[in-house]
């Protein structure tokens, strides 16, 4: 019965269900339920061949896809069994690669985190690629979901009722400041220890949501509104895209960098690699709150 | 270290730079921040590859101060500036082109939007293109993903809302596959960096181990690409994205994002497998197969759409099967046949389309049927119409004939496979021909009414850009010789 119902979900995803003569997104809603029921065999034998193929493809489709998988399954399998033992002393992953950036790592770009420093110093073009993956996704995002209507087109239901509830505000007003105070520390302390400006940011933005949902997004519109938002990401994202394209620069042109590893340990040290921290976690944070609202109410 | 090998750098961040800024900008001033954008990287990447063709000798780039293995890197000969002069180029072509449609297709307060895009689209194919890193090539590949997303479904219709779930889907299964792919081979080797994997995979080879991982690490990498790219039987999602697109977004998907991909996977193969290692291992069998039988399936599926669009897409279908059977079949006249196709049809195809908009807005629909005389009506349209069709199908004087006939050539290479290469040709080129001059003759045909024959104005941009294609393509078919010494050339150096 189970299996019958996942199958008949899939198939909502067949084009026949919609109404594809939607001209906008929002009319594109699902037909009336059309009852399968046996046609009776039309006439043209031309009709009649693409009937059959219809039906012979719904019916070997779901026995091709098993048989795929299986197959997939084996050849993974078989992967694995010959890959090196995981955690054994001699993995080829166990190189010179891995060795300078533990040995020298703490040397060369001045941050004790050997992974904030791979990340950002090392390869730092993947990392500033990987930020604009998010700015990508965001944008994406705002593509589909931005409501061009006036402010109060869409109610914001969900955070009116739960306004009322003492019990929300009362835990969000202890913890949000706590929240957003410890992802602060753990963009400040990147290249010191565990953290950085990934983690740090997704923190920050739990505890912007945290707030919007118990006090209401019209609160948070006075702070972080869709204007102050692109500012900030555009300040954020072209300090980041500039001071790597000077880092950059210097690197592949032999000269020296103004940015020094300092001593390692210090709050102000490893460069470039605590204002990298900074703009990353700005831009996570952003994104976060940024997802949740509009996915919420459609703007931000 | 000359100063001029900066510009790979400096194209990356300023695209980086123009699409963050394009966010707070209105629609005019981003569209325009987008089309110098091209014309900047055009001329950039354009003194660069002279200075390639003058030095000979490829660069690496260090991307900060760490140099392989521990760092990331640019690579780059000839062809990776040519790439990039193509790439800025046709996008730059595609917007003007398709400026009509995109006023009419995109939403008032979101236009500012497409321009992002349209930047981080180029930004990903530049870096797709000069990377030396497999990981960097991950992350680009994410950004091309989202962004020719992005592209597909700025239109809010209902199609391209579905079209855009299902590019959605297989384009993150073969992001998900290629990034199996690199943790293998990381797993096995140590390395991300293009050269080092390289080397250690030929050790690796040679010495017989992990043998079981390397093929499947091979075969997952070259599949995730390859479905992102369309090929046969992963083409299905082409002909709803391409076909319902607004056509500046038809052209660039068709033209440019699957060709990154591709050139992309061309780089691995010949920088981090090895040729040797490649086409020893099997995996450039499937590849020749899938291709040789995805150009006739293309082709057939091209032939039963009545809508042009469509019939377009499913062509594009056909026209990567070319350049995925062009790399099966050798390392060198194959790989340059393949080559030498993606220019072809990243030329001739956003040309078809932007053209294809341009008469059926004339003609008030997108089926064949609607387009009776209408390059009478539309004589600009109607000319890029045919002549791109030609190219398509393979016509002297034009690009297509000479990657059709470069195709031949490399099937001489290999004694097997002279018989099967030489019939799917023919055989694609028959029903190329069918598909194609049945539009053209219905567009040249004379109309019923004087009404029919009242011109329209295309309006200049679409003009411009319409000369533009067709003189590229002219050129580079009558005068095909220095270009394909060239790439030649620039093979030898990947």
């Amino acid at each position: 019965m189970k299996r019958k119902n996942l199958l008949e979900r899939f198939r909502e995803w067949d084009e026949d269900r919609f109404d594809l003569t939607a001209m906008t997104a929002g009319e594109l809603h699902r037909k009336e339920p059309v009852k399968v029921q046996k046609s009776p065999i039309p006439d043209r034998p031309v009709e009649r061949l693409a009937e059959g193929e219809t039906r012979a493809f719904r019916r070997i489709f779901p026995v091709l896809a098993a048989v795929l998988g299986v197959v997939m399954i084996t050849f993974l399998l078989m992967t694995v069994v010959d890959l090196p033992p995981f955690g054994a002393a001699d993995v080829p992953s166990d190189n010179e690669v891995v060795r300078r950036y533990v040995a020298d790592g703490m040397r060369e770009t001045g941050a004790v985190n050997v992974v904030a420093g791979v990340i950002l110093d090392y390869r730092a073009f993947d990392t500033l690629g990987e930020s604009h993956v998010l700015y990508t996704a965001l944008t994406a995002v705002l593509i589909l979901l931005l409501s061009a209507g006036e402010p109060s087109a869409k109610k914001d239901v969900g955070s009116e009722l739960l306004h009322r509830d003492g019990i929300v505000t009362m835990t969000a007003s202890v913890l949000v400041p706590i929240v957003i105070l410890f992802g602060v520390y753990i963009i400040l302390n990147g290249h010191l220890g565990p953290g950085g400006g990934f983690s740090g940011g997704a923190v920050i933005g739990a505890g912007l949501i945290l707030y919007a949902i118990a006090f209401g997004s019209s609160r948070m519109e006075r702070i972080l509104n869709l204007r102050s938002f692109r500012v900030i990401c555009l300040v954020a994202l072209c300090f980041y895209s500039l001071s790597k394209c000077y880092s950059f620069f210097c690197g592949a042109n032999g000269l020296h960098t103004v940015f020094s590893p300092g001593v390692p340990g210090r709050i102000l040290s490893a460069g470039l690699i605590l204002p990298l921290n900074i703009a990353v976690g700005t831009v996570v944070a952003c994104t976060m709150y940024g997802l949740y609202s509009l996915f919420q109410r459609g703007r931000i | 270290m000359a100063f001029i090998t900066n510009i790979p750098l400096f194209s990356i961040v300023l695209c980086l730079l123009c699409s963050v800024v394009s966010s707070v900008l209105p629609e005019k001033a981003a569209r325009r921040v987008s089309l110098s954008l091209c014309a900047v990287i055009a001329i950039g990447s354009g003194t660069l590859l002279w200075y390639m063709i003058a030095t000979g000798t490829p660069v690496t780039y260090l991307m900060g101060h760490y140099p392989h293995p521990w760092g990331n890197e640019l690579y780059f000969g000839i062809l990776e500036p040519l790439l990039g002069c193509l790439f800025s180029l046709v996008m730059a072509l595609c917007l003007l082109g398709g400026k009509k449609q995109l006023s009419a297709d995109l939403e008032d307060g979101k236009r500012h939007f497409y321009y992002i895009m349209c930047d981080l689209v180029l930004v990903a194919l530049l870096a797709l293109t000069y990377t030396n890193d497999l990981f960097t090539g991950y992350v680009f590949i994410e950004i091309c993903t989202i962004s020719s997303c992005g592209l597909l479904m700025i239109r809010q219709i209902g199609r391209t809302t579905l079209a855009s779930i299902r590019y959605m889907i297989f384009s993150l299964v073969g992001s998900g596959l290629f990034m199996l792919g690199v943790i293998l081979l990381y797993a096995i080797t140590g390395h991300l960096l293009m050269p080092n994997l390289k080397e250690s995979i030929a050790e690796l080879w040679e010495g017989g181990q992990y043998r079981t991982v390397l093929i499947s690490a091979m075969c997952l990498i070259t599949v995730g690409l390859a479905i992102k790219s369309g090929l046969f039987p992963f083409h299905f999602w082409m002909p709803d994205t391409y076909g319902y697109a607004t056509p500046a977004s038809g052209g660039i998907l068709s033209g440019l994002v699957s060709k990154g991909y591709i050139f992309f996977l061309l780089r691995v193969i010949f920088r981090v497998f090895g040729t040797s290692v490649f086409y020893q291992s099997g995996v450039s069998h499937v590849l020749y197969g899938f291709g040789a039988v995805g150009i006739v399936v293309g082709s057939i599926s091209a032939m039963r759409e009545k809508d042009v669009f469509r019939m377009i897409a499913y062509s594009s279908a056909a026209q990567i099967g070319y350049i995925y059977m062009g790399i099966g079949l050798s390392p060198h006249l194959g790989v340059l046949a393949a080559v030498f196709h993606i220019l072809t049809h990243a030329i001739t195809k956003p040309s078809l389309f932007l053209a294809a908009a341009q008469i059926s807005d004339a003609a008030n629909g997108t089926e064949r049927g609607a387009w009776h005389g209408m390059a009478h009506r539309n004589r600009m349209a109607g000319l890029a119409f045919a002549v791109s069709a030609f190219s398509m199908i393979g016509i002297p004087l034009t690009m297509g004939f000479v990657s059709k006939y470069r195709f031949a050539v490399a099937a001489f290479e290999s004694t097997r496979l002279i018989v099967p290469t030489l019939t799917v040709l023919a055989v694609s080129t028959i029903l190329n021909a069918w598909y194609f001059m049945r539009v053209v003759i219905r567009l040249y045909e004379p109309p019923k009414t004087d009404a029919d024959s009242a011109p329209v104005h295309n309006g200049a941009s679409y003009t411009v850009a319409a000369i533009a294609f067709l003189a590229v393509n002219i050129t580079l078919g009558v005068a095909a010789e220095p270009l394909v010494h060239l790439l030649e050339r620039s093979i030898s150096l990947l």
